[in-house]
């Protein structure tokens, strides 16, 4: 492992992007913007762009608590209130939060919802979320979009005409409302138009894993990557910025063939090339990551990166046709799509990016992801003949990370990759 | 008393006959006959009935099922359901089914139709997307066009398209079913030493598996013989259960809360039965139409249902008024998110407004009930105290 760890110039501007929000978030109160709470899968962040409101996404509040080591607290807050051990910690935790005076991650104060926008793709928990909010908040409005599932395998007309009647009936008639904003079309076709770049940019960054050594983990690394996009970025001339810094860097390590940066530095040596189903762990994302870099096991793809979109499977945003675009978008999230598809979208996954095993991190509280998990890899383990390997964790209650266990798992696991190999070579 | 028992002696082979003996049989008669599993909460048999199909509640394996295979499919921390019916497809035992629908009501439910999906079973897989926007032009149409592509696989089995006339046949029987059904609530609440709850659940959970024909005839007799007195009051407090909506609570801890001094009068067990408050309406609205208007407008609250703006806690305190009730039970099956998400929003109504209420975990296999019956006997005792 190379020790020289240094900024990249998009860390930077990433950084910047973050605090430049939680500024505008700071100053909302003075400045009259309007704060909308939203989801990270099927987020319209354009449109809560065009009204000129600013988003906050609990989710991503509740894993910046899990990486600072604040989530558990919070969590035992929402526990002392009645919230079942069993249930999603995301939800916990925010609630945790919030009833401990909304104060965020980066120790600044979280300003109130003007509106709760409740488009909850693929999981119902967000819905369950949002009508605890709204005891919460009881006079704050919400706006519902809901996404139908895609379990025909196919986005029917009649499913994007229900999507754009909700866009037309509730959603925009709130957003009015509360931003004092006439819906304005045309600045929404702009902000989609920023979209479909950095979409194309986005695809061709989870592309350049194809190299040997791969120049990035798609997984630890990625979810920093996938950072603005989730943020409320999408649509942003800042995001076409970011996307295009950090793709010309990582071209620059794919020219130089190094392999990715890792909190300790360059991976040097790529042993392993895997892909991974589910959500990372956040309350002890360092251990966790490090588990696998030390292994010399790289993340050549993972479904998480794509919660917030998933657009290597030929999707982009239509400027315009905006409203079905929107629809269309919420429907092709990762966890919208129906087993099969998932199996399918992963097994492309493991083909094109010469994945040596394919490995699921289960989350205990999360079915959305997780039922259905050990079915996905039984089917790929049998059309691929692919290694496939499980380990458990949470998203944010640290009671349920267990270092020992994932380590003797990952252990056994790249055991098997090695002899593997050894008898392919 | 003789009739009664014979009657729910009858039902409770039906009602736990995990071979649907009597649907096959039904099948069997006639080449143009489907058959169509649904799970939890709530599916509109009638469009099934009216094209020459019997719609069948798949509720899990219970506690006649032990797993072996199911438990390969989940992690302990999913619940318990559908691993028993997981096992159910692998001991096919589900082999003469055409189709399944598989309602919106959780992402464990939606992911086991995937699932099926990838089993390959039966001709057609449909999760059914309840609407969550309840505009009629908006929500209504969407949910329509769910019901019409189901309705489209069964013609593309037994190529029977639906009329308004057969439609409104089928929504007759139901209404009917319904009707009785609530009859025997309304009577048990009346009277509740006249049967046990143990009892009604088997009554009406038989209906899940046999013509809906049959089992109105079954309602009938039982609300004749129910309409004599028998038995004798008890001191016992009379309490709702709820959140065992989707994953059935096991047959012997109904009877266990009973035992230990409560009356269930209320209870959403077996809610899909029950969904529908009051008739559908085929006077003013085409029959598709009413069967669509009744779930946007005459759906009872459910944890599945987004409720914003007609707040559960508010429909659950009124149901404790209506029904005249001590205090309420929240028994969830473990991990069932959408029960335990809305656990603390129920109870703090409780709280709010001076409910007593208890609350507890259960699977569908549970076999030891000596904690739970501890902790409602002194739920009951307590209330019975303060009173
Ligand atoms: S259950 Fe999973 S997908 Fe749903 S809100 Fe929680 S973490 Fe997100
Ligand atoms: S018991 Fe609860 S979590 Fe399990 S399938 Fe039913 S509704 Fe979903």
């Amino acid at each position: 492992m190379s020790k020289s760890v240094s900024k990249e110039k998009s860390m930077i501007i990433q950084k910047e992007m973050i605090a430049g929000l939680l500024k505008e978030l700071g100053n909302a109160k003075e400045t009259g913007k309007k704060v909308v709470y939203t989801f990270v899968p099927g987020n319209i962040s354009e449109l809560i762009l065009a009204f000129d409101m600013l988003p906050v996404y609990p989710e991503i509040n509740a894993l910046q608590s899990g990486m600072r080591k604040k989530s558990e607290g919070f969590i035992l807050d929402a526990e002392k209130l009645g919230h079942s051990e069993d249930v999603c910690t995301y939800v916990k935790c925010d609630v945790g939060m919030m009833i401990n005076g909304n104060i965020g991650p980066s120790g600044e104060k979280i300003p109130a919802p003007d509106l709760l926008l409740l488009s909850y793709t693929g999981c119902f928990t967000f819905m369950k979320w949002f009508e605890t909010l709204k005891r919460l908040y009881p006079n704050v409005p919400v706006a519902l979009l809901h996404t139908p599932y895609q379990e025909g395998h196919k986005i029917t007309p009649e499913m994007t005409k229900y999507m754009v009647k909700q866009l037309k009936e509730e959603v925009i008639p709130k957003m009015e409302q509360v931003s004092g904003n006439k819906y304005d079309e045309e600045k929404l076709k702009k902000i989609l138009a920023n979209s479909s770049k950095v979409e194309e940019t986005i695809i061709k960054i989870f592309d350049t894993t194809k190299n040997r050594p791969s120049p990035i983990d798609a997984y630890f690394a990625g979810v920093y990557y996938i950072g603005p996009i989730n943020n409320g970025f999408r649509g942003t001339p800042e995001a076409i910025d970011y996307y295009n810094e950090l793709y010309k860097e990582i071209m620059d390590r794919v020219h130089k063939g190094l392999g990715p940066i890792t909190p300790e530095g360059e991976m040097e040596k790529e042993r392993f090339r895997l892909v991974v189903e589910g959500p990372p762990n956040w309350t002890h994302f360092r251990e966790f990551w490090k588990l696998f870099y030390d292994m010399g096991a790289v993340i050549v793809a993972s479904s998480y990166t794509k919660v917030g979109g998933v657009y290597d499977m030929g999707f982009r945003v239509n400027p315009d046709k905006p409203l079905e675009s929107l629809a269309d978008y919420c429907m092709n999230c990762y966890t919208n799509l129906n087993l099969e598809q998932r199996v399918e979208l992963l097994s492309k996954c493991i083909t094109d990016y010469h994945a040596d095993g394919f490995l699921v991190n289960s989350i205990k509280s999360c079915n959305s992801f997780s039922a259905g998990q050990l079915m996905i890899m039984q089917q790929l383990e049998l059309r691929l003949e692919i290694p496939v390997g499980f380990i458990e964790s949470d998203l944010v209650d640290p009671r349920y990370f267990s270092y020992a266990n994932i380590k003797n798992r990952l252990e056994s696991f790249f055991q098997m990759l090695e002899q593997r190999k050894l008898i392919l070579d | 008393m003789e009739a009664l028992n014979e009657i729910i002696k009858k039902c409770n082979e039906l009602a736990f006959d995990l071979n649907f003996t009597r649907a096959k049989e039904w099948k069997k008669q006639d080449n143009s006959r489907v058959l169509v599993g649904y799970m939890p909460i709530y599916f509109p048999r009638e469009i099934v009935h009216a094209a020459n199909g019997l719609a069948v509640g798949i509720l899990g394996g219970g506690d006649k099922k032990q797993i072996i295979k199911g438990d390969a499919y989940y992690q302990s921390y999913v619940c318990h359901m559908p691993r028993g019916i997981v096992e159910l497809v692998l001991d096919n035992h589900l082999e003469d089914f055409d189709g399944f629908v598989f309602p919106s009501i959780c992402d464990v439910i939606r992911n086991l139709s995937g699932m099926f999906q990838l089993f390959g079973k039966g001709k057609f897989v449909k999760y059914l997307d309840f609407p969550q926007n309840f505009l009629p032009e908006v929500g209504g149409e969407f949910y329509k066009s769910e019901l019409q592509h189901i309705l489209n696989e069964i013609k593309k089995i037994n190529n029977i398209e639906i009329t308004d006339e057969s439609l409104q046949k089928s929504i007759e029987l139901f209404n009917k079913n319904r009707k009785l059904t609530e009859e025997i609530y309304n009577i048990r609440s009346e009277f509740p030493w006249r049967i046990t709850a143990a009892d009604v659940y088997s009554i009406v959970r038989a209906g899940f598996v046999i013509p809906v024909e049959e089992h109105n005839e079954i309602l009938e007799e039982v609300i004749k013989l129910l309409k004599v007195e028998n038995g004798e009051p008890l001191d016992k407090i009379r309490v709702i259960v709820i959140g065992a909506f989707c994953e059935q609570p096991p047959l012997s801890l109904i009877k266990t809360i009973e035992l230990a001094g409560c009356y269930i009068i209320e209870d959403d067990f077996l809610l899909g039965s029950r969904w529908i408050k009051g008739d559908m309406n085929t006077t003013k609205y085409s029959p598709l139409d009413s069967i669509v208007r009744a779930y946007l407008e005459q759906s009872t609250f459910s944890s599945s249902v987004y409720d914003v703006d007609n707040p559960k806690e508010l429909r659950l305190l009124n149901q404790l008024k209506e029904r005249k009730v001590d205090g309420i039970i929240f028994a969830a099956p473990s991990f069932c998110d959408p029960a335990l998400l809305d656990h603390p929003i129920l109870q703090k109504a409780c709280d709010d407004n001076n409910v007593r209420y208890i609350s507890f975990l259960y699977s569908e296999n549970t076999g030891q009930f000596k904690v739970i019956k501890e902790q409602v006997g002194t739920f009951s005792d307590s209330i019975k105290l303060w009173a």
